[in-house]
C-alpha cells in the first residue's frame, strides 16, 4: 500500500467574485520511501498540489478529490489531527529559506522550537540535537550557529537549516518545494544532494516540486509533468526523460542548454504557460504544441495514468540525447 | 556601542543648537531684550538695573550663552521676574505633575491602542470595521475639543469626575488625571491600534508564518511567538513617537484641566514674557524629547536582530 | 471626482461648503458676529438662535459662519510656507547632492527634533500673542515634513532618463528644476500639503484655545471652545459642542482627501 496517494484532487480559490481553478483531476501516489517530481512550469499547480497535502491551501479555497496519508483522509482531518500530522508526519521545505524562515528569532530558536513544542524534548536536549542535525547537513560549528541569526547566514546554509529542521522531527514524507531554486547556481547541487542522501539513510518518501525537470529525474524515482493545473504524463523517471509520450514534456526536455554539446539555437516553446482557469476547453497545451489537430482543441484528453495526449500513440517524441 | 556614541553626539548637537536658538530668541524681539524683559511693565531703575545684572546685558553676546548655558547645565536657570523665585525650583515642583500625566496616558495608549490593533488584527469582521471607525473618529479630533467635550459629559453633565484640579496623594491624583490623561491618549491610542491592526495583518500573511504552518504549531503558538514578536517592531517605534508627542500635548490638555504641569507654567510665562521660564521650559521639554525619541531607537534595535551589530 | 470614491467627495463637499459659507457670512448670517445681545446670553437653541448665543449674548451661528476665516486663515499660511520652503529647499538638496544635502539634512534632522506646538509657543514668546507669532513658528515646524516626503521622491526622480536628457541638451539646472521636476513631483507636494493642513487647523485652534492665537473678541473656533467651555460651566455647553465638532469635521475631511489625493498619486 502507498504512503499518500491522491485521486480526482481539485482546488479553486475565489477572485473576483468567481471560481479560479488551479489544481484539476490529479492523481499522484508515493510509496513509503520513493521520491517522486512533480514537473511543471509557475502557475501549473505543483505548489498548490503539495500544499493541499497538508492541508495549507489560502483561505476560502475549494477543495475536491481525495488525499490519504497512511489510510487517513487528509482532507476531512480535524483541525488538531491535521496539525498532528504536520507536527510529526510530513515535513515541508520551502523554496525561500530567507523568507520561510523568521528572521528576529535565532537559527537555534528555529530549530529547536518544533523539537520542544511537538516532541516534548527538553530545551537542552534539542539544543544538542540541533548541532548534531547541522553537523549532518553539512554546518560545522553548530552551537555558534546557534546563536546567530537567519540574516548572518547565506542562503545555501539557510536552506540546510531548513533541511535540518525536518529532518529533526523523522517525517515520513517530505514535501520539498523548489527547494533550490532560490540559491546560489554553485550550491544548488550541493544542497540536494544533502537533502537526497539524508532522505534515503533514513528512508523518508519524497515529493520534490520544481520546473527543472532533469533536477527531477536524476533525483526522483518516479516522475509527473503537470500543465495548467492537470497532470500531462507520469512514469518512471528514465523512460519519461528518454522517451516522451507527452509535447510538452519533449518540449521541457528539449529546451535545456547541454553542457556537453553546443547549440546554435536553444528549442524554445511558444507561447506562455497558462493557468487552469485560462485554459481552453480542449487540451490545455494545444495552443503551444506542434502537433495539435484540430480536435485536440475541442475535447480534453484523459489521463490513463501514463499520459495525457490523444496523439500519444502515432507519435514518437525526441527525449533526452 | 560606537551607534550610542553616535546618536548621544547627535543628541548634544541638538540640545545645544536649541539652547542657543533659544537664547538667542531674545534679542530678535523688537526693541531688544530689555524691552522684551521689562515687557509691559514699568521698571524702576533698580529693577532694570537688576534686570541688567542677571542677564549680563553689558557682556558681549556670546559670552553671555557661555555663561547662562553654563549656568543651565548645572542646573541654575536663573530666576523668574513674576514668581521671585528660582526658576529650577518652580519646574521641579512642576514636573511631578506632567510626568505623572503623560505616564498615565502612556499606560492607556499601550494598553488601549495595542488591545484594539490586536483585536481588529486578529479578529476581522464587524469588530475590525467598528474599531476602524473609531479610530478614524478619534484622530479627527484635536484634544482640546476631546478634552472640553469629556469634561462637558462627565464632570459637568454626570459629575463623574472632577473638574479642576491635581488632587492630593496618589490614588486622588490619578483620580483627578483620569480626564486629562484619556484626552491625551485618545488620539495617539487610535493611530497605534492601526498600526498594531495593520502590523499583525502584515504580518500573519508572511512566508514564516506559512512555515510555522506547516510545522503543526498551534495558532496561539504562532501569534504569540512569531506574529506578535515580529508586529512588535513598528509597534515600538510608534508607541515612543507618540509619548514624545505627548509631551507637547500636555502643554494643552493641562491648561483645560488647570492641572500645575510644566505645561501651564509654560504658558504662563509666555503671557507673562517671563523669559528665564520660558527658557527653561523649552530645554527641559525638548530634552525629554530627543531623549525618548534615542530610547525608541534602542529598543528598536534590541528587537531587530538584523539593525544590531 | 471619481478618482476621490464616495468618503473622499463628501470630505471635498463638505470643505466647499463650508469655503462658500464663510465667504458668503455676510449674506448668510442672521446676526452680526460681534453683537452683543445680553437679553438673550447663554440662550439655548431656539428659532431666532439656532445653536444658541453665547456668555455675551452674540448669536453662536454666525460666529461660527464668520469664524471659519480666522480657523482657516492661519493653518493655509502655514501650509503655504512651509510647502514652498520645503519644497525650495527639497530640490536644492536633492539636486546639489553632497555637503549641500548634507547641511540641509542635519538642519532639518535638528528642527525635527522640536515639536511643532512648542516652536510656535516659543515664536509666541517672542513675537507677543497673535496669529503672526503662530504662522511663523508651525511654519518652520513644518518645513521638514514636507521637505523629507519631497527630497525622496526628487532624488528618485532626479535619477530618471529624462532629467539627463534635458541636461545633455545644455538646459540650465534652475530651468529643468522647475520645468520638469516640478511639475512631476507636484501631486506629492498637494497630497503632503493636504495631510499636513489637518494638523496645522488642529495646532493653530490648539494656540488659539491656550488664548495665545488669535484674539478676543475675534470670533474663532478655537477661541469658542474656550469661551464655550466657560459657558458650558455655568450650564450652556452648546457653543463649545458646535464649535468642536465643527473643527473635527473639518480635520476629518482634510485628511481623508489628503489619504485619497496620497493614494492616486
Amino acid at each position: 500500500m502507498s504512503l499518500l496517494t491522491i485521486s480526482g484532487l481539485a482546488l479553486a480559490v475565489p477572485s473576483a467574485g468567481e471560481w479560479r481553478t488551479l489544481v484539476e483531476e490529479v492523481d499522484l501516489t508515493i510509496g513509503a520511501g520513493e521520491a517522486v517530481g512533480l514537473v511543471g512550469e509557475s502557475g501549473s499547480g505543483k505548489s498548490m498540489t503539495a500544499r493541499a497535502v497538508l492541508g495549507l491551501t489560502p483561505p476560502g479555497a475549494r477543495v475536491s478529490g481525495s488525499i490519504v496519508f497512511d489510510g487517513a483522509e487528509v482532507t476531512s482531518l480535524g483541525a488538531k489531527e491535521l496539525r498532528a500530522l504536520r507536527a510529526r508526519r510530513i515535513g515541508m521545505i520551502f523554496q525561500d529559506p530567507r523568507a520561510h524562515i523568521n528572521p528576529v528569532r535565532s537559527v537555534g530558536d528555529f530549530l529547536t522550537e518544533a523539537m520542544v513544542a511537538n516532541l516534548g524534548l527538553p530545551a537542552r536536549e534539542a539544543a544538542a540535537r540541533a548541532v548534531r542535525l547541522l553537523a549532518e547537513v553539512g554546518i560545522g560549528d553548530g552551537a555558534r550557529r546557534l546563536r546567530q541569526y537567519p540574516h548572518e547566514l547565506s542562503g545555501g546554509l539557510l536552506q540546510r537549516v531548513m533541511i535540518a529542521s525536518v529532518l529533526a522531527l523523522e517525517p515520513d514524507l517530505i514535501l520539498a518545494d523548489e527547494p533550490t531554486t532560490a540559491l546560489d547556481v554553485t550550491t544548488q547541487s550541493e544542497v540536494m544532494a544533502i537533502l537526497d542522501e539524508l532522505r534515503r539513510e533514513r528512508g523518508m518518501a519524497m515529493l520534490l516540486i520544481t520546473h527543472d525537470l532533469e533536477l527531477a529525474a536524476a533525483t526522483c524515482d518516479r516522475l509527473a509533468v503537470m500543465y495548467a493545473g492537470r497532470i500531462v504524463e507520469a512514469r518512471e523517471a528514465g523512460s519519461l526523460t528518454a522517451a516522451p509520450l507527452h509535447p510538452y514534456t519533449s518540449g521541457l526536455l528539449l529546451s535545456r542548454p547541454r553542457l556537453e554539446e553546443t547549440v546554435h539555437r536553444l528549442l524554445v516553446i511558444p507561447g506562455r504557460p497558462v493557468a487552469a482557469f485560462e485554459a481552453d476547453p480542449g487540451c490545455a497545451f494545444a495552443p503551444r504544441c506542434a502537433h495539435a489537430l484540430a480536435a485536440c482543441g475541442e475535447a480534453r484528453p484523459v489521463f490513463d495514468g501514463t499520459v495525457a495526449c490523444t496523439r500519444s500513440a502515432e507519435l514518437t517524441l525526441q527525449g533526452e540525447s | 556601542m560606537s551607534f550610542l556614541l553616535k546618536r548621544l553626539a547627535g543628541l548634544a548637537v541638538v540640545l545645544l543648537v536649541a539652547s542657543f536658538l533659544v537664547y538667542g530668541l531674545l534679542y530678535l524681539v523688537p526693541g531688544g531684550p530689555m524691552a522684551f524683559l521689562l515687557g509691559n511693565r514699568s521698571g524702576t531703575p533698580e529693577q532694570v538695573a537688576a534686570i541688567r545684572a542677571q542677564y549680563r546685558l553689558d557682556d558681549p553676546f556670546l559670552l553671555r550663552y557661555l555663561s547662562w548655558l553654563g549656568d543651565a547645565l548645572t542646573g541654575d536657570f536663573g530666576s523668574s521676574l513674576v514668581y521671585r523665585q528660582e526658576v529650577a525650583a518652580l519646574i521641579g515642583s512642576r514636573v511631578a505633575t506632567t510626568v505623572l500625566l503623560v505616564g498615565y496616558a502612556t499606560v492607556l495608549i499601550s494598553a488601549g491602542g495595542i488591545a484594539m490593533g490586536l483585536l481588529a488584527g486578529l479578529r476581522g469582521g464587524r469588530l475590525d470595521t467598528a474599531i476602524g471607525v473609531l479610530s478614524s473618529l478619534f484622530l479627527a479630533t484635536p484634544p482640546f475639543v476631546v478634552g472640553v467635550l469629556l469634561a462637558i459629559v462627565f464632570s459637568v453633565g454626570l459629575g463623574w469626575f472632577p473638574v479642576f484640579g491635581p488632587g492630593e496623594g496618589l490614588l486622588d491624583r490619578l483620580y483627578h488625571l483620569t480626564l486629562p490623561a484619556i484626552t491625551l491618549s485618545l488620539a495617539s491610542a487610535a493611530f497605534l491600534a492601526r498600526i498594531t491592526r495593520a502590523s499583525v495583518r502584515e504580518e500573519l500573511n508572511r512566508e514564516h508564518v506559512e512555515t510555522a504552518r506547516a510545522r503543526g504549531f498551534g495558532e496561539r503558538h504562532i501569534v504569540r511567538r512569531h506574529v506578535l514578536r515580529n508586529a512588535s517592531i513598528p509597534v515600538v517605534t510608534v508607541t515612543g513617537l507618540n509619548i514624545a508627542g505627548l509631551i507637547a500635548g500636555s502643554v494643552v490638555v493641562e491648561n483645560i484641566f488647570a492641572l500645575d504641569g510644566l505645561g501651564s507654567l509654560f504658558v504662563r510665562a509666555i503671557l507673562q514674557r517671563d523669559f528665564a521660564i520660558v527658557q527653561a521650559v523649552v530645554l527641559v521639554l525638548v530634552t525629554a524629547f530627543v531623549l525618548i525619541n534615542l530610547l525608541v531607537d534602542l529598543c528598536y534595535s534590541a528587537l531587530d536582530p538584523r539593525l544590531s551589530r | 471626482m471619481s478618482r476621490l470614491g464616495g468618503l473622499g467627495t463628501a470630505a471635498a463637499a463638505l470643505l466647499a461648503v463650508v469655503a462658500v459659507t464663510t465667504l458668503a457670512a455676510p449674506l448668510l448670517a442672521p446676526y452680526d458676529p460681534d453683537f452683543p445681545d445680553l437679553l438673550s446670553a447663554l440662550a439655548g437653541s431656539s428659532s431666532s438662535h439656532p445653536l444658541g448665543a453665547d456668555a455675551l449674548g452674540r448669536d453662536v451661528l454666525s460666529r461660527l459662519m464668520y469664524g471659519a476665516r480666522t480657523t482657516l486663515l492661519g493653518p493655509a499660511l502655514v501650509i503655504c510656507v512651509s510647502s514652498v520652503v520645503g519644497t525650495a529647499l527639497a530640490i536644492t538638496a536633492a539636486w546639489a547632492g553632497g555637503r549641500v544635502d548634507a547641511v540641509i539634512s542635519r538642519v532639518l534632522d535638528v528642527l525635527f527634533a522640536v515639536p511643532g506646538i512648542v516652536f510656535a509657543l516659543i515664536t509666541v514668546a517672542v513675537l507677543g500673542p497673535g496669529i503672526p507669532g503662530v504662522v511663523a513658528g508651525l511654519a518652520v515646524a513644518y518645513t521638514p515634513y514636507v521637505a523629507r516626503v519631497v527630497r525622496s521622491a526628487a532624488l528618485r526622480e532626479r535619477s530618471l532618463p529624462y532629467v539627463a536628457a534635458a541636461w545633455v541638451q545644455g538646459r540650465s539646472a534652475f530651468a529643468i528644476c522647475v520645468r520638469h521636476l516640478l511639475p512631476n513631483l507636484r501631486p506629492i507636494i498637494v497630497a503632503q500639503s493636504v495631510s499636513a493642513l489637518g494638523f496645522a487647523v488642529i495646532d493653530v485652534a490648539a494656540i488659539s484655545f491656550l488664548g495665545l492665537g488669535v484674539q478676543p473678541p475675534a470670533a474663532d473656533w478655537g477661541l469658542m471652545v474656550k469661551s464655550g467651555f466657560d459657558s458650558a460651566m455655568r450650564g450652556q455647553p452648546l457653543e463649545a459642542i458646535s464649535a468642536g465638532v465643527l473643527i473635527a469635521l473639518v480635520v476629518a475631511s482634510v485628511s481623508v482627501l489628503g489619504d485619497r489625493l496620497g493614494r492616486t498619486v
